[in-house]
């Protein structure tokens, strides 16, 4: 699924290029708004379901093993120098 | 007096002077909350929500550019805009938080990190790159700064225009930009003391629910004025067709130029002034991608990332950018096309000659919506520039406390409540900097906003170490300064050959200037690190997770 996710983004870049709409004003979507500008705000409803998608099957098993950590002993200015 | 009997310019002060005591009110309670630590005054105690992290990073990455910009764009140059930033904004910044966020808040919960430094330094073993990375940072915000401090006085003074005939009679009663610019400069130095970051989380997320009411509420008066939004739309294919699309063919040239001779022999005839058409180029239109992920290496966004709860915390975050921005940008976008073609009673409703992009909004609104309506518009340029401009002064007192004074001084030289103030009086500084550069600038106002682009590609260009950092465990030290370098230097010689930002849409080769910047960048990173040897296997465990091959050869060492 991770693939699929992926997949869904970079296809929502390519979407985003929309050149095949590059010269067009209609249809207008609900009476007023031209195809060129509607194609991008559904371009942005989209980017929010494919992220939503990412979040569910893509998150990374990493960051929430910090959750656990003890921050309290790392002060920044208590840390060795490099 | 009743609120009636108010003129414009006194509605769009009231309406500051209330949205200031707002902010103070904020302020106030952010303090009651605040516990005097480095950790609570920076980072909120890693303790904000889902819902409050959503509201204060659209705030802060939110600008007064999505409201007078957008539609002011929208007017010169037509729908392009939102493809070229709102939607490109959409799916970088969501990338960004899921990508660079959430990675960037793990370590910052794991190891302690306030500031980008911290992690750079660590991660790529090496003291001096922090000492080369504050100027860069700083040098790339104060700019940025800037832009906000002078827009702040500059947008007061507009709004604020016949507010006071008989106190200010050299600016024709509104209110002047020096004792706006220093009225906004106290009241978020205020608020920025009073609570750190949770009181700027809190004042964000009252300016985003500003953004979500005004965009809306102008944008549905306005086409109910021009006699609903089908009209109104009408009215622009009628007389400026090439604003609902991208391209510009031979034909659209003729129209507009039959159209244009028209309107010159009789002008109330014509009614509406033709504008210019502008192709959009597809190779640019590409390559607006890259300024969006600015964001992953602005200061003031790192800092609200460790702000966070949890990493659950981001989901919100991640799903819901790309909609908020659309919520703000569309009807902002609609709004300036309509006004290219916009006809009330027989008469155009921005006059012919008007060639100022940034004004349209406020314009419109003006001549079409109430004066409530008005000084809202007023009350959410001035929330938008408040609510970057605190984030970015609060980030420059965190890097300065934590990257030069904490990093620098002997160990357990100075307590918590010692640094918050170190920190505190800092940001005290560089405001009065910031007001008086501002006051000095503002004459020259055009070049600051263009250096704003500039510190937009500057932070594009770091972005290449920045996701290396994260994501590649072959970087090394040398490719880290290699990178840094190259960008720096490509980055001045285009800025030096644009005129120092005079030149508006500088462009090479038909590229953006960011998209060389962040080349170069990425080339060196790569070419320098695969030549030079690679960090220590503490550092990478430290960073990354064992991969399997790692996890065999651990496996199969001796113990003991």
């Amino acid at each position: 699924m991770k693939k699929v996710v992926w997949g869904l983004v970079i296809l929502l870049m390519v979407l985003h290029q929309d050149f095949w709409w590059w010269n067009d004003i209609e249809p207008l979507v609900l009476g007023f708004v031209p195809i060129g500008l509607a194609s991008h705000v559904g371009v942005s409803i989209a980017a929010a379901a494919v992220w939503g998608l990412a979040v569910h099957f893509c998150w990374p098993e990493d960051v929430d093993a910090a959750e656990t950590g003890d921050e309290s002993a790392l002060r920044p200015h208590a840390r060795s120098r490099a | 007096m009743s609120l009636s009997s108010l003129n414009p310019g006194q509605t769009a002060a009231l309406v500051i002077v209330g949205y200031m005591l707002a902010l103070i009110l904020l302020g106030l309670l952010s303090q009651l909350v605040l516990r005097m630590t480095v950790a609570d005054y920076f980072v909120a105690s890693r303790g904000l929500g889902s819902v409050m992290l959503l509201m204060s990073l659209i705030g802060t990455t939110m600008t007064a550019f999505a409201l007078i910009g957008s539609s002011g764009e929208a007017w010169e140059s037509g729908v392009v805009v939102y493809g070229k930033m709102a939607s490109w904004s959409g799916i970088i910044h969501a990338a960004m938080y899921f990508l660079v966020g959430m990675k960037l808040w793990s370590f910052g919960k794991k190891y302690g990190y306030v500031t980008q430094i911290q992690f750079f330094r660590d991660r790529f073993e090496s003291d001096k790159l922090g000492v080369l990375l504050f100027p860069v940072l700083v040098g790339l915000l104060i700019p940025y700064v800037l832009v906000g401090v002078i827009s702040s006085g500059s947008a007061i003074e507009a709004v604020t225009a016949g507010a006071f005939p008989d106190t200010f009679q050299a600016t024709k009663g509104a209110v002047p930009y020096w004792l706006g610019s220093l009225v906004t400069c106290v009241v978020v130095l205020y608020y920025i003391s009073a609570g750190g970051v949770r009181g700027t989380a809190w004042v964000n997320a009252l300016q985003t629910v500003i953004f979500l009411v005004l965009g809306f509420a102008a944008c549905y008066v306005i086409a109910d004025r021009l006699g609903g939004p089908v009209k109104a739309t009408q009215m622009v294919i009628e007389h400026n067709p090439t604003r609902l699309k991208r391209e510009v063919t031979g034909a659209d040239v003729a129209d507009y130029e039959a159209r244009a001779k028209a309107f010159a022999a009789n002008p109330k005839a014509a009614i509406v002034k033709p504008r210019e058409p502008h192709p959009a180029s597809r190779l640019e239109f590409t390559t607006y991608l890259f300024i969006p992920l600015s964001v992953a290496m602005f200061p003031h966004l790192f800092q609200y990332w460790l702000t966070a709860r949890s990493a659950k915390k981001f989901r919100l975050s991640i799903i819901g950018q790309p909609l908020l921005i659309m919520v703000i940008w569309a009807p902002c976008v609609m709004i300036g096309i309509w006004a290219t073609s916009a006809v009330v009673n027989g008469q155009p409703v921005i006059p012919p000659d008007f060639a100022e992009a940034n004004k349209i909004l406020p314009l419109i609104v003006k001549k079409l919506t109430s004066p409530a309506l008005g000084a809202l518009l007023a009350g959410g340029i001035f929330a938008a520039v408040m609510s970057s401009l605190d984030a970015q002064f609060l980030s420059l007192g965190s890097m300065f406390t934590n990257d030069i004074v904490a990093h620098y001084s002997r160990k357990d030289r100075f307590g918590e409540k010692q640094l918050v103030l170190i920190g505190r009086l800092f940001i005290v500084a560089i405001v009065a900097i910031s007001y008086w550069l501002g006051l000095e600038l503002q004459s020259k106002r055009q070049g600051v906003f263009g250096l704003g682009v500039w510190c937009f590609a500057g932070f594009a260009s770091l972005f290449p170490l920045l996701f290396a950092s994260l994501y590649w465990r072959r970087v090394t030290k040398a490719g880290a300064y290699a990178s840094i370098l190259s960008a720096a230097a490509v980055w001045f010689w285009l800025f030096r050959d644009s005129g120092y930002g005079k030149a508006g849409d500088h462009m090479h080769w038909g590229l953006t200037p960011v998209t060389l910047i962040f080349t170069a960048a990425a080339v060196a990173l790569v070419l320098v690190s695969l030549v030079t040897r690679p960090p220590a296997q503490a550092t990478i465990e430290r960073f990354f997770l064992p991969t399997d091959r790692t996890r065999t050869q651990k496996g199969s060492m001796p113990r003991g």
